[in-house]
């Protein structure tokens, strides 16, 4: 079990600055250099990812190795698993469909979206400090795979067959017992965050939508302005001077903005669409979380409840001087001992997701601003293109209307 | 997760537009009043084209108090005639040194057109601008004629009291107004239904032949079942508005007894209806007989003045039909020989033309599609983020989240401006570009007046080859005559009747041609003024449209660049 009892160090990585004092401990990584590997069904993309580091933990200042997408599946996942009450950062999202058209974009923003990913881990004070987390960023290729292999396995460890057979008890006794209502905290604080978590998905959703098809109106628009150029240059073929010519020229000019929007049209998809995505993703991690803290929470009931009937039990048995004292004992201190882990397991959740929410809020509100600075500045920048491009035409249609 | 994107659509205009309203109301906006159209049109294009282009609105003024757009005086939205008046048009140059320039810019699309048309037929252009008047404000005894069509009234057939609930149908209130002289008065209306518009279409075509008449609207028999009534009722009332508009417009057909008759007769509209003509075909019928052996008159002169149509006159008509044959027998020449080259040449082009302005109105149309949708987009994106801005707000514990909130609702305020900046953007460039469509509808008269010449070319041709026919008749009958000794009474009173033909068809020949040189001429004349109206209102069209473009972008870039500031805190990594 990780000991999570560390003082988290003051590690600065690659999203802050870079250039710090080398007496300062850093830790800074980057996926870069996407390479599509592999034929048909089979293909995937691997990409660099380099850590440079002065962390003793680590072997050395710099270490490359090459990963592949299925690779930081394995990380969140172990990451969700040790480090309950974390909110995980989000990965971009599988989809085996894009896998055939790997597109430039697709593979660009991929690879940004795992860029960010990474950093988050590596800039985030408990999950920095992962054995996890130093594997993936140093394991050759072979043990990864290795590693990797065994996780998405068929057989899944021990640890989680135990689960899945607690899980399935519980059903079961609770049916049995005729309690079918669901063991749930019941704190005003955390009623009001469970409901603004899945109101906001909602509402992120929703806006996500909008802006993703704004892209597409950007791309549409574009294309229009190419189409009605092209047209109106043919129709100025037609006509004698000065018409010809000014058609001619609104014709260019209308080209030229259709290959601006495009351009815009991609920006917006990778500064904007992408971080509400990226929102949108993180609060489901929340969502994920949330669900941890259940189950934690229901294990620390049904773990307390059968402890005190293990008490009562051996109190019972004392009083009638039974023989079976000895056995019933050892059995209550295995499940008070049990008990106990379980309500540590869920007060550090609570503890985690405490500070975890306040680190959420800031960095949305940052990552936000960020990206409603860059659509506004796209925008602006799109619009004074336009402004100026048409303004050029002026003087000569000007000239001409008054011969 | 949504329905239908219609049923979405149509949910999100109604609460959209309260949304809006709201939201910007509470930041002390004045732009909350009931506003243009803009709103009110779907994506659908033709729908957009009826509402912009309705001649109740006319084009938007802008006149910003200070600079930022949004908290202009509210008489933004009013009516104003004053605007009509050019602003300082020579100060264009200037407009390079005072920023924001094209924002000051009145966006009404036609104010310079006496600066374009100078000297030239003041009438000339064709009137789909609202209120522009007077062509040239600058002249002072200008011409003036406006008609407005309106009040549809439904109203019962006379029929005799036999049959009851006989069928009803609509008449329109004509209204002109003009200050000419062959109008006796200022202001006059009369009622009208849409059988009365094809009567005086007819009328017109016959009488003006070679002339590029504007084309008068369908008579859309699927459209009127198909259609919701008033929608349809609204939809003929605009056009018949327009085709008024452009025969007024025609420096040529606004002085026709036909037109003036039109306008100024009240109760029964006092023009040959079509029936009437056809009902010369009986007439044409009886005389067919006679034709067909050989006697009676060939065709008389003043009919030869018209084209052959069906129903008038079968014999001409075979007749024609046997010589764009013959023509045509010539192997691959067209089956009206037409020498000119230069007419040919100038047709051809004329059908380039029509074929690149129809291909360009095509896109112009995806261009106002796509402009309307961007609009629409960004204003629904900008509600969602006003609804999460809400949401923050009264779920907020941190004061990130609050931070958060207000950065949203900068963002989401100014995408809901920029969104009602492409909508105005959009339907001031459907203004424009609708100049495109009416081209469409000239170029139609186009058509019109090169057929008018061939038809009349082909009775010429007819005619020539009837009068050598008869000819080659007499001379053998004046040869067969002369070998019977002492003269063959019959055969003689046959040459005299034949000669009488002859002399009739020389003479009608003799009109059929005079007819051709002055459709010749008609064409002629109406090309090259067809030429120079279109230069100029093409080159129009192109400078409102591009004024327009800059004016709008320069707003919305006004608006980004203040979120940019506002935000540019965030983020020290430059993009």
């Amino acid at each position: 079990m990780e000991s999570t009892t560390e003082q988290p160090r003051n590690i600065s990585g690659s999203m802050q600055s870079p250039r710090s004092p080398s007496s300062q401990p850093y830790l800074s990584v980057s996926v870069t250099d996407p390479v599509k590997l592999g034929n048909g069904v089979q293909a995937y993309i691997s990409y660099r990812v380099i850590t440079k580091t002065n962390l003793p933990e680590y072997q050395g200042p710099e270490k490359i190795v090459i990963r592949r997408y299925s690779d930081f599946v394995w990380l969140r996942d172990r990451l969700f698993e040790k480090y309950k009450g974390i909110f995980i950062p989000p990965l971009p999202e599988k989809s085996a469909v894009e896998k055939f058209r790997f597109s430039a974009e697709f593979i660009e923003m991929r690879r940004a979206a795992l860029d960010i990913f990474v950093n988050r881990i590596a800039l985030h004070p408990e999950l920095q400090q992962s054995e996890d987390l130093r594997t993936f960023l140093q394991a050759d290729e072979e043990t990864m795979d290795r590693f990797r292999f065994q996780e998405t396995g068929i057989f899944k460890k021990p640890a989680d067959l135990m689960q899945m057979f607690r899980d399935v008890q519980s059903k079961v006794s609770d049916a049995v017992l005729g309690k079918e209502k669901p063991v749930e905290e019941t704190t005003a604080d955390y009623e009001k965050l469970k409901h603004y978590i899945f109101e906001l998905e909602n509402h992120l959703a929703e806006a996500q939508k909008h802006a993703y098809r704004l892209v597409k109106r950007h791309r549409e628009l574009g294309q229009s302005l190419l189409d009605f150029g092209k047209a109106v240059k043919l129709l100025g073929a037609c006509e004698g001077e000065p018409t010809g010519k000014a058609f001619s020229d609104l014709g260019t000019k209308s080209e030229l903005l259709s290959i601006k929007l495009q351009k815009e049209a991609q920006q917006v998809l990778m500064n904007f669409e992408e971080p509400l995505k990226d929102y949108v993703r993180y609060v489901q991690s929340i969502k994920a979380t949330i669900a941890e803290r259940g189950t934690a929470f229901k294990q620390h009931c049904e773990l307390a409840e059968t402890t005190k009937l293990k008490e009562i039990n051996l109190d019972k048995l004392m009083l009638t001087r039974s023989d079976k004292v000895g056995e019933a004992e050892i059995e209550y201190r295995e499940i008070k001992a049990e008990s106990e882990e379980a309500t540590r397991r869920f007060e550090r959740i609570v503890k985690r997701m405490e500070e975890e929410i306040v680190r959420f809020q800031e960095q949305k509100t940052e990552e936000m601003g960020v990206a409603f600075h860059q659509f506004a500045k796209g925008q602006a920048r799109l619009a004074n293109s336009v402004a100026d491009a048409w303004r050029s035409l002026l003087p000569k249609l000007e000239a001409s209307s008054t011969v | 997760m949504m329905g239908s994107e219609n049923d979405d659509e149509s949910h999100l205009h109604s609460s959209k537009e309260e949304m809006e309203n709201l939201f910007l109301r509470e930041d002390g906006d004045p732009l909350t009043r009931n506003h243009v159209n803009g709103d009110k049109s779907n994506s659908n294009y033709r729908s957009a084209m009826s509402t912009l282009s309705d001649s109740r609105h006319p084009s938007i003024v802008v006149t910003p108090a200070d600079s930022d757009p949004l908290f202009a005086p509210p008489s933004y939205y009013r009516e104003s005639r004053s605007p009509l008046s050019k602003p300082n048009g020579g100060d264009r140059g200037s407009s390079y040194l005072e920023p924001p320039s094209y924002a000051d810019v009145i966006f009404s699309p036609f104010d310079d057109i006496s600066e374009i048309n100078g000297s030239e037929d003041g009438g000339s252009r064709h009137s789909q601008s609202s209120d522009s008047l007077s062509r040239s404000p600058s002249s002072l005894s200008s011409d003036y004629i406006k008609i407005t069509v309106s009040n549809p009234q439904k109203e019962q057939e006379a029929t005799n009291s036999m049959i009851p609930g006989g069928s009803t149908y609509i008449t329109y209130q004509i209204t002109t107004r003009t200050n000419l002289s062959e109008y006796g008065g200022s202001e006059f209306s009369v009622r009208r239904r849409f059988r009365d518009i094809v009567t005086l279409a007819d009328r017109l075509a016959e009488s003006y032949r070679g002339f590029c008449i504007p084309p008068r609207p369908d008579k859309s028999v699927v459209e009127s079942q198909v259609m919701q009534k008033q929608e349809f009722v609204e939809q003929r009332r605009v056009a018949l508005e327009k085709y008024l508009r452009r025969l007024v417009a025609h420096p040529v057909i606004r002085n026709s007894d036909e037109l003036k008759v039109f306008l100024q007769a009240q109760g029964k509209l006092p023009l040959a209806t079509s029936t009437d003509v056809a009902s010369r075909m009986l007439d044409g019928a009886v005389k067919l007989p006679k034709q067909l052996f050989g006697e009676g008159g060939g065709a008389s002169s003043v009919e030869v003045v018209q084209p052959a149509r069906g129903g008038r006159d079968l014999l001409r008509l075979f007749k024609e039909l046997r010589q764009s044959v013959s023509n045509d027998w010539g192997g691959s020449k067209p089956p009206v020989v037409e020498e000119d080259k230069e007419f040919l040449e100038k047709k051809e082009k004329m059908y380039d033309l029509e074929q690149q302005i129809i291909n360009a109105s095509q896109q112009a149309e995806s261009l106002v599609k796509a402009q309307q949708d961007m609009g629409e987009t960004m204003g629904e994106m900008g509600l969602a983020f006003i609804k999460l801005t809400k949401f923050e707000n009264e779920e907020a514990v941190f004061n990130s989240q609050r931070a958060r909130a207000n950065d949203m609702k900068n963002f989401a305020t100014s995408a809901v401006k920029a969104s009602r900046f492409y909508r105005e953007l959009n339907s001031q460039t459907v203004k424009h570009l609708d100049t495109l469509h009416d081209y469409l509808g000239l170029m139609m008269a186009v058509q019109g007046a090169f057929a008018d010449r061939s038809s009349a070319l082909l009775t010429v041709q007819t005619l020539l080859s009837e009068l050598s026919s008869l000819g080659a008749r007499a001379e053998k009958l004046e040869a067969a005559s002369s070998k019977v000794f002492g003269g063959d009474k019959s055969r003689i009173k046959k040459i005299e009747e034949l000669k009488e033909t002859i002399k009739v068809t020389e003479d009608s020949k003799n009109v059929a041609i005079r007819e051709y040189e002055q459709i010749k001429e008609n064409n002629w004349c109406e090309i090259e003024r067809l030429d120079r109206e279109r230069r100029a209102d093409f080159l129009n069209m192109m400078k409102g449209f591009v004024v327009n473009q800059v004016g709008y972008a320069e707003k919305i870039a006004n608006v980004w660049t203040k979120v940019a500031e506002e935000t540019s805190q965030y983020g020290r990594e430059s993009s």
